[in-house]
């Protein structure tokens, strides 16, 4: 392989950065690193089906706050709970729900899809508010990260801000590393295709439904991670964390970075934290700046109308073609 | 008598979501666009309402001063983003309407604060009808529901019988034939547009007394506003009769069973809907 | 089943659309290697019984029985998997894929593996020749690595035969594949038709009379949803109800 693009420069360059912060030491930004990489998990999910699939779910925080929720549920008060019977637990739980409510709404289509996902969300919203299931409004806190020992040695630990950190850029690129795979894979050429012309799949004999649902329980089973992360660096759950408004959050970092490109959802999740953070400083916007929504909310009308393929596509100069498929390199001779 | 009042609620309760339904699911019908922000419309009518009564002193003037500045409102939304999406992809639409919900939340808590407020009930109907010894129903409910009602006729009305309803019945099923027909689009959506989140907003502006006027308002209604053009059908205003009023009492009758789970009872009966008929109760496969 | 019984069996299906009969009490059949033409003039219901047949719409009445099996209720994975393709009047192809990808993806559908989530899908070799091979036999083998959206809208057509191809079909339900081609573009593709319908049972709906004439061993002719004749090219040429109600208002070429 002769050259290296520049997109796949970028991501290097970009992770070794990342691996390297942490040394600068000042804990508040290794904290705030930690949650734009927790998000950019969840903003990586929720690409699978809105910039891969061609499903635009407006309900995704659903699997999020349920795998925190679980989390919280099931630690004891007192103690760390076990990293590695909590974690799987959590992701059965959120994949769970994705495959009962998947195989309600993935049979919807359009804007039928977009409403349903929502519902689906804010009744798991009603549940976690409405009953005494979660604590209600007032939420639970997780007074004790998960513990990682296993068989006697404790390869990390997670109560340390540093090594948090590192685990979860570990699991970031995990899961990266597990979506561009999957993409490349037949399951991620049919579901690009679906994306494509849904129709014309059916008609060459792909199960659509099928797929459509596998797609859904998988970015459902991701988005627990990254809720089931969140939830173990904030130490606190509440119904907040399912509601709609989470999940048009989630929207706006897959917009924001570009769809359809992996790195997207990565410079997506980045971008908006760091904005967020910005128009919320008081020391720049003073008294308006607990009114930053109003900013956010100003810069998606603008990037929809404006820029529509989102920041990626800056960074994507060098690598841009007329194609704009998915996968640039397909078809030519490996 | 107790389940009497308990079912002229899920009535009332029913009419008033169908106000806000049926220029949703028009919306959606005529034009494609998926509006978010029609929740924010309802909220914005509640504080018009709480405001002009402020300062007007009657519900009477507030009503036809807090429709005219909600059409302008509209209008002006319309002319600016919402034209814009028409040929866009859902996607888009959802996330520049998410975008307007959160600048309208912001300006709604910069003009006027976070805190709970409430609007009178205007003198004329504050009054309840006796039912029996000890209950009594609200005349301003009802009044609600009779304003509801005639809102619901003279809509069904204009769409069955008028030439504006024809073209937005031709518009609704096939935009290009209407066009070449000479049906002006873009005046024709516009006032689509404007009409629905005017209703949107009257709903907002006659049910501020009864449910008073909190942060988040709009949001809340609006994904049950959702479930209703689910369950009745996109472009349907029957499906949408229907849904909301089955909504209404599900919600009401759920709150008197189950109060704890009443919040659910909607979307467990959005659920079955989607096992048995996908595309709405309404709408031919 | 040998050669010569119908692979597709068509009887009396009906389809209506409020009060209008589309397709009204059509019966027929198809064999490999007898290719049927079928003709009428515009809203004759022809495109409507390709995709009764494909699965695209419901049946309301009526059976369709393809290699002795009843696959009116089946949806149209199904039906394809069984071996029916089919190619569409208006262009249906992914066009912001390469003609490989098409074909590929088209092949991919048929292999166990199709749900494998982990391997690059251009190493599953025996699928990439399925791809390759359906595009040198519509001729599109120059043209393998273009962007579906740049090609011609002939080789577009071409392409879409080749997807179909590419899932190894018994039958062929072709919805005027010539439509908008030039010349030298539809000699190609009825040479290619004529090539294919050795071989396979083909469903022709065309407009072009020449090619019909060539191409056709059976001849159907709709008008208002039902079969008005139907037999061998000559016959149906020289029946009389035909000419008045069909073949004399289209050009005196014949």
């Amino acid at each position: 392989m002769p050259n290296i693009s520049l997109s796949r420069a970028a991501l290097i360059s970009g992770a070794l950065l990342l691996a390297v912060f942490p040394l600068t030491g000042a804990t508040f930004y290794i904290q705030l690193g930690a949650k734009i990489m927790i998000m950019a998990i969840f903003a990586l999910s929720l690409d699978l089906l809105v910039g891969h699939t061609g499903l635009v779910s407006l309900g995704h925080a659903a699997y999020f706050g349920l795998a925190a929720y679980v989390l919280a549920l099931i630690s004891p008060k007192y103690e760390a709970a076990s990293l590695w019977l909590t974690l799987p637990t959590a992701m059965v739980a959120a994949a769970t729900a994705a495959l009962i409510i998947g195989f309600l709404v993935v049979r919807t289509a359009g804007v039928y899809f977009i409403m349903v996902t929502l519902a689906f969300a804010q009744m798991l919203y009603a549940v976690f508010h409405d009953t005494k299931l979660g604590g209600g409004s007032d939420g639970i806190y997780i007074y004790i990260r998960p513990d990682a020992t296993i068989a006697g040695i404790k390869p990390v630990d997670l109560e340390n801000p540093v090594q948090f950190y590192y685990f979860v850029l570990a699991v970031m690129i995990a899961v990266y590393y597990l979506l561009s795979k999957v993409l490349h894979a037949p399951f991620g050429r049919a579901l690009a295709g679906i994306k494509i012309n849904e129709n014309r799949m059916r008609s060459l004999g792909y199960p659509v439904f099928t797929y459509k649902l596998a797609a859904f329980v998988f970015a459902g089973a991701l988005a627990g991670i990254a809720g089931y992360l969140a939830a173990s660096q904030f130490g606190f759950v509440n119904p907040e964390i399912l509601a709609w408004h989470h999940s048009g959050t989630a929207l706006m970092m897959v917009i924001l970075g570009g769809m359809g490109r992996l790195h997207g959802p990565l410079i997506g999740a980045f971008a908006y934290v760091l904005l967020q953070e910005f128009f919320s400083a008081a020391s720049v916007f003073g008294a308006y700046a607990k009114h930053w929504q109003l900013a956010m909310g100003s810069l998606i009308v603008l990037i929809v109308l404006i820029l529509p393929h989102g920041l990626a596509d800056l960074f994507d100069r060098a690598h841009l073609n007329e194609r704009g498929d998915v996968n640039p390199a397909d078809g030519e001779p490996k | 008598m107790f389940y009497l009042i308990q079912l002229l609620n899920g009535v009332q309760y029913g009419l008033l979501l169908f106000l806000l339904a049926s220029g949703l699911t028009l919306i959606f019908g005529i034009m494609g666009v998926m509006n978010l922000a029609h929740g924010s419309f309802y909220m914005i009518g509640a504080y018009l309402a709480y405001w002009l009564i402020k300062i007007t002193g009657s519900l009477w003037l507030t009503i036809p001063l807090g429709l005219s500045i909600a059409l302008i409102i509209g209008l002006a939304l319309e002319q600016t983003f919402f034209s814009r999406l028409y040929k866009r992809d859902h996607l888009y639409q959802v996330l520049l309407t998410f975008g307007l919900i959160l600048i309208l939340e912001e300006l709604r808590s910069v003009l006027f604060g976070d805190d709970v407020h409430g609007v009178a009930v205007p003198a004329l109907l504050d009054f309840s009808i006796p039912l029996t010894d000890t209950l009594s129903y609200p005349v301003y409910r009802l009044f609600l529901t009779g304003v509801c009602l005639v809102v619901a006729a003279a809509m069904v009305l204009v769409i069955r019988r008028t030439r504006l309803g024809m073209m937005i019945r031709a518009g609704s099923s096939n935009r290009e034939m209407a066009a070449s027909l000479g049906v002006n689009i873009p005046l024709l959506f516009a006032l689509v547009f404007a009409f629905g989140t005017a209703l949107a907003a009257f709903a907002g502006m006659i049910a501020a007394p009864i449910s008073s006027v909190f942060p988040g308002m709009g949001n809340q209604i609006l994904i049950i506003c959702f479930v209703v053009v689910v369950i009745g059908g996109i472009g349907s205003i029957y499906g949408a009769m229907i849904a909301s009023l089955a909504i209404g009492l599900a919600d009401t009758v759920g709150k008197v069973l189950a109060p704890e789970l009443s919040g659910i009872a909607i979307y467990l009966l959005m659920a079955v809907i989607l096992l048995w008929r996908p595309q709405g109760l309404t709408n031919k496969a | 089943m040998t050669a010569t019984e119908p692979i597709l069996r068509v009887h009396r299906l009906s389809k209506h659309f409020g009060g209008l009969m589309a397709v009204d009490n059509v019966s027929l059949e198809v064999s490999v290697g007898a290719l049927q033409a079928i003709i009428g003039p515009n809203g004759a219901g022809k495109t409507t019984l390709i995709n009764l047949l494909s699965g695209d719409l419901a049946v309301d009445r009526g059976s369709v029985l393809f290699r002795g099996a009843e696959i009116g209720q089946l949806p149209p994975e199904r039906r394809a998997r069984l071996g029916i393709g089919r190619s569409y009047q208006k262009i249906n192809i992914f066009s912001a894929f390469t003609a490989l990808e098409n074909c590929r993806i088209a092949a991919q559908s048929r292999e166990p593996h199709a749900l494998n989530w982990f391997r690059d899908a251009r190493c599953y070799d025996p699928i990439v020749e399925t791809a390759r091979n359906a595009l040198s036999s519509v001729g599109l083998a120059h043209r393998t690595y273009a962007v579906a959206a740049t090609l011609s809208h002939g080789e577009q057509r071409q392409l879409e035969i080749a997807m179909s191809l590419a899932t190894g079909p018994r039958l062929l339900l072709l919805d005027e594949p010539l439509a908008g081609m030039g010349t030298e573009e539809s000699s190609h593709m009825i040479a290619l038709i004529g090539r294919l319908a050795e071989n396979h049972a083909i469903l022709l709906v065309e407009h072009d009379m020449d090619a019909v004439f060539r191409l056709a061993k059976v001849l159907t002719v709709m008008v208002n949803g039902k079969v008005l004749a139907s037999g061998a090219p000559e016959a149906i040429r020289a029946n009389r109800e035909v000419q008045s109600a069909y073949l004399g208002s289209v050009d005196g070429s014949l």
